[in-house]
């Protein structure tokens, strides 16, 4: 033992938690689940070591289509609530102040207090056939008869959007207050347009902020289980749901471990190459969130 | 306020701009010309609305009453992007994401230049204001003083008729704030550029302007040289603001007479010409004799006898602070630059003369 | 600082465990279907022994996959249909066999009890007693729609304006339907996988017709209600339910047949209060209260003289859908081989994906 020993003991202490919790709930069921993706049952109860599982998922296109389209899917909602957060995100940060301000902070917030499966069974009241909004749209006599808006992909995309829009705005609005006032004045003042003063001021600061928003959003639409499976049609599918379908319905623990792992490592090289792309660093975006 | 000359020699013209808030008035019916090629001063303590003269000049507010004009050009709906206006801003602005040179070429992009001209212009000002072969630095990279100089060369790259500067000396520690009073005003002397620039410290107005307007509570009290500002002020705020002064409440007995609050018997020169009522005496430090003998004052209007009480050592702008002998007077006085009298002794007993036209009072 | 540590917290779990085991004498987990296990019936059964219930809700796919993680713990008694027994005790091991010395036989309707044994029989013991009975058929709301048939869910008059739910049951329907037989040739995974390959085309060409495929009972009994949907496939107690309320809205038992299940007893293999388990196998299949409960699950049961104390209204239903042809006809679930689920997981998969 050496004289750092008493502060590296402190060290280790004010660390534990963090270290247990990465340990016992991140690292230990990915081994878990790692170890399960390799194995292939070939009898009652008995399991052989084997790339079967992964082989399955590429000689199914039925998997991968699955899976490209779930990826495709969490792009396209990425882009919208980035598109959708913006505006507001920059009136919270910008434009409101004091009282307003708050109110819209905590009328954003509100529908979180929710759960997610009363907010999208909200969404089903709304967009039923029979529901609000399809009436509404009939008695204004848009439609000649009260249209089905659920069960189509743009009713995922509305929902998904809806859930994660929230995980947006809070690292924009963060990255946006921090934004001076007068560098937006200065570029105005220097001939800049509006245009001109978001491309080059104001994104590039609140860049940082929004890949922060655009990562959680992803991570979160990727791994989103209840809307595409409350909104989506007879034609709706999600990967998360084929993972749910392994393990619950199929009892193909296996199969389930692998595509868990596939969809690790599509949501870990997306984000990586979303980074790459935008020439963000990951740490800088951490800070962020 | 300086006759109107040929009209297109005046670079700016304020007429009659008012700005008012629900709980005040900013800006107070205010007029102004600035001549083409100076370098004018709008001096004043925080809050008095000169931030809200200037931002209306560079277009951030719209005046509620009252016109702009720059360079013969009504400004009425003009945005700022439009305006032949640049502004030095206060903290700077500089933005961060970008180089240096990004920096000084950002208002020639807008302006759709080609790339190597842009680059060529960006260079050449960036060595006018001292930082050859900076282009390619980070802006974090740069000391405060060479901050200052990127956002001046951010503006001036785009040739404005007038270049507004918000308080930039404020943020800079004193040495520093001192070497760049001299610097700006070389610059501004050796670009010909109409520079408007806001202060609230009256050293950075007198040391670097043709002409400074004194602002108080959204009005002028006092448009003048810096010489007619500490010389002649026009009222007891500038007076008081403007330079230091001994400040005395007095009574009026005649036009050139009068009695301090605490008894002392004083002669004066009325600024105003009143000869009865209470008013302000201002008296600057350094017009004040101060000797050892009785005789060598024999010749002033007022002569004190005045026990020493404390002395402030300060170089060249050494005080003394005395106390008269028989009313119990404070009164600041400089010493000489030569040191004579840097022996002064706390109780000693010295003798003061002021001149009357150096007791200058006013109506508050 | 580690070896303290471990040997603190392995205290608090021996604590914590010797707190649990002592409450476990007096509590009965119990993994079960909604509806099988009425607040009514639970207060009564702790009045009676002291012994309180914990209900837990799911499905015979969710039985199997929270009793697979934990092998088999985690719950006393559980409520799977009599077809999802030896599988997954044969391939998982999650139950045990049942101790007949200590059930009231007598209870059960014999032939009944003797079927259920068969089918859940293993090596020889049995493992599962029959408890509800109930069959899947078609709703159909008459005033808009004649369905009798399966196969009539995808006939072009009544696009958009059907549902059924993307299961098995569904795609052992078609087959029936197509005028084949899925139950005979459980022992034939070939033949299997080729009668469910057909049957999944079926459903492919049919998807367009379909609203949509119900996941939720309650979302489907809606869109029944409010006349979005004219006809599906479900269950027998939901469209008694929605006839109770509306009599143009039937229970229909298709032409090609009903397909039958039965809901069993089985008890898990790490169960560790089995007195309890077996005090609860008891008590519901007293006549009275088997008659309460299966009003509560609109099933109707295999407890003896529990016919006596039952609803008229559901006697009436019961006889108005099934016609003594159609009683005879009920396509009973035989136990499904490990193996076949496979087979059903990947042509669904197809249905889903196709277009």
């Amino acid at each position: 033992m050496n004289v750092l020993a008493p502060r590296r003991l402190g060290l280790f202490l004010l660390l534990a938690p963090a270290v247990l919790w990465l340990a016992l709930l991140i690292l230990l069921p990915h081994v878990e689940v790692g170890l399960l993706s390799l194995r292939e049952r070939v009898g009652p109860g008995e399991f052989a070591t084997s790339f079967k599982q992964y082989l399955t998922f590429f000689d199914e296109p039925l998997y991968w289509h699955t899976f490209v389209r779930t990826a495709l899917m969490s792009v396209i909602v990425t882009v919208l609530a980035l598109l959708l957060a913006f505006p507001v995100a920059w009136s919270i940060a910008k434009v409101a102040r004091g009282r307003v301000r708050a109110m819209l902070m905590a009328g954003i917030l509100l529908p979180f207090w929710a759960s997610e499966l009363v907010r999208m069974l909200g969404w089903l009241i709304l967009l039923r056939g029979s529901g609000v909004i399809p009436q509404l749209l009939f008695w204004l006599g848009f439609t000649a008869e009260p249209v089905e808006l659920l069960y189509h992909d743009a009713t995922i995309l509305v929902g998904l959007v809806y859930s994660s829009l929230l995980f947006m705005l809070v690292p924009l609005i963060n990255a946006l207050e921090t934004l001076d006032d007068s560098l937006i004045e200065a570029a105005y003042d220097l001939g800049g347009n509006r245009l001109d003063i978001l491309r080059r001021i104001v994104v590039p600061h609140a860049a940082p902020g929004i890949a922060a928003g655009c990562i959680m959003v992803f991570m979160l639409t990727l791994g989103n289980y209840l809307t595409p499976v409350i909104l989506g049609g007879k034609n709706s599918m999600w990967f998360t749901e084929q993972i749910y379908t392994q393990f619950i319905t199929r009892f193909n623990w296996e199969q389930g471990s692998a595509f868990a792992f596939l969809l690790l490592g599509l949501s870990s090289l997306l984000v990586w190459l979303g980074l790459k792309l935008t020439g963000q660093r990951f740490a800088d975006s951490m800070r962020r969130t | 306020m300086p006759p109107v000359m040929q009209h297109d020699a005046i670079d700016l013209s304020v007429r009659g701009v008012s700005k008012h808030y629900t709980a005040f008035t900013a800006v107070d019916r205010l007029s102004l010309d600035v001549a083409k090629g100076s370098f004018f001063s709008i001096l004043g303590p925080s809050g008095c609305g000169k931030t809200t003269l200037l931002r209306m000049i560079a277009g951030f507010i719209a005046p509620d009453e009252g016109d702009i004009v720059i360079g013969n050009q009504s400004m009425r709906g003009v945005a700022p992007n439009r305006r032949p206006v640049n502004m030095v801003f206060q903290h700077l602005a500089l933005f961060p994401m970008m180089s240096v040179g990004d920096n000084v070429g950002y208002g020639l992009a807008r302006r759709g230049l080609a790339k190597a001209e842009i680059q060529r212009r960006s260079e050449a000002m960036l060595e006018r204001v001292g930082l050859p072969g900076t282009a390619g630095k980070r802006i974090d990279q740069l000391s405060g003083g060479q901050k200052q100089r990127v956002a001046i060369a951010r503006s001036l790259v785009l040739e404005p008729t007038l270049l507004l500067l918000d308080e930039p000396l404020g943020a800079l520690d004193l040495k520093l704030r001192e070497h760049m009073k001299l610097e700006l005003k070389q610059l501004q002397h050796e670009i010909g550029t109409t520079f408007v620039y806001i202060t609230h410290d009256q050293s950075e107005a007198l040391v670097m302007s043709d002409q400074v307007a004194v602002m108080n509570k959204g009005r002028f009290e006092q448009v003048g040289t810096p010489q007619q500002l500490y010389y002649q002020p026009a009222s007891a705020f500038v007076a008081g603001f403007v330079g230091n002064s001994n400040r005395l409440e007095v009574n009026l007995s005649a036009a050139g007479e009068g009695t301090a609050a605490s008894g002392l018997p004083l002669k004066l020169a009325a600024q105003q010409g009143d000869s009865s009522g209470k008013q302000v005496l201002f008296i600057r430090p350094e017009t004040i004799a101060l000797s050892r003998s009785e005789a060598d004052v024999a010749a002033f209007d007022n002569r004190l006898p005045c026990q020493v009480e404390t002395l402030y050592f300060d170089g060249a702008n050494s005080t003394v602070q005395v106390r008269d002998a028989r009313y119990g007077t404070p009164l600041h006085v400089a010493l000489p630059h030569t040191g004579q009298h840097a022996d002064l002794q706390p109780g000693e007993t010295v003798f003061l003369g002021i001149r009357a036209e150096h007791a200058k009072a006013f109506r508050e | 600082m580690f070896k303290q540590a471990s040997k603190l917290s392995a205290g608090v779990m021996l604590v914590a465990c010797a707190l649990n085991a002592n409450a476990a004498d007096s509590v009965l987990r119990l993994l079960t279907w909604a509806d099988y296990a009425p607040q009514a019936v639970v207060d009564q059964f702790k009045k009676e022994t002291g012994i309180t219930v914990e209900v837990t809700l799911s499905n015979n796919e969710e039985m199997i996959s929270k009793l697979r993680a934990t092998g088999g713990a985690g719950f006393d008694l559980a409520n799977p249909s009599q077809d999802r027994i030896t599988g997954p005790a044969r391939e998982f091991g999650i139950y045990r066999p049942i101790d007949l010395s200590k059930v009231k036989t007598a209870n059960f309707i014999p032939s009944m009890l003797s079927a259920t044994e068969k089918v859940t029989g293993l090596n020889g013991k049995v493992y599962g007693l029959p408890l509800f009975w109930g069959t899947d058929g078609l709703v159909v709301n008459a005033a808009k729609s004649k369905a009798a048939d399966y196969g009539d869910l995808c006939s072009a008059q009544y696009a958009g304006k059907t549902a059924v739910r993307l299961k098995r049951p569904t795609l052992i329907a078609q087959a029936f339907a197509m005028g084949k037989d899925p139950f005979k040739a459980y022992a034939d995974p070939k033949a299997y996988e080729a009668i469910m390959t057909d049957a999944g085309n079926k459903l492919i060409s049919c998807k367009k017709n379909l609203k949509y495929f119900w996941e939720s009972k309650d979302q489907l009994l809606n869109d029944i209600r409010t006349g979005e949907v004219v006809a599906a496939q479900m269950w027998d107690a939901g469209g008694w339910k929605l006839n109770s309320e509306n009599p143009t809205l039937k229970f229909v038992a298709p032409k090609s047949g009903a397909l039958g299940w039965v809901d069993t007893f089985a008890i898990p293999a790490k169960a560790k209060n089995l007195d309890a388990a077996y005090k609860w196998i008891n008590f519901i299949t007293r006549p009275e209260i088997a008659a309460q409960v299966a009003k509560s699950a609109g099933s109707f049961t295999a407890v003896k003289g529990a016919e006596n104390f039952m609803d008229a209204q559901m006697k009436k239903q019961l006889a108005e859908s099934f016609p003594p042809a159609a009683m005879k006809n009920i396509k009973w679930y035989p136990a499904i081989p490990a193996g076949l689920e496979e087979i059903d997981g990947k042509v669904l998969d197809r249905v889903k994906a196709a277009s």
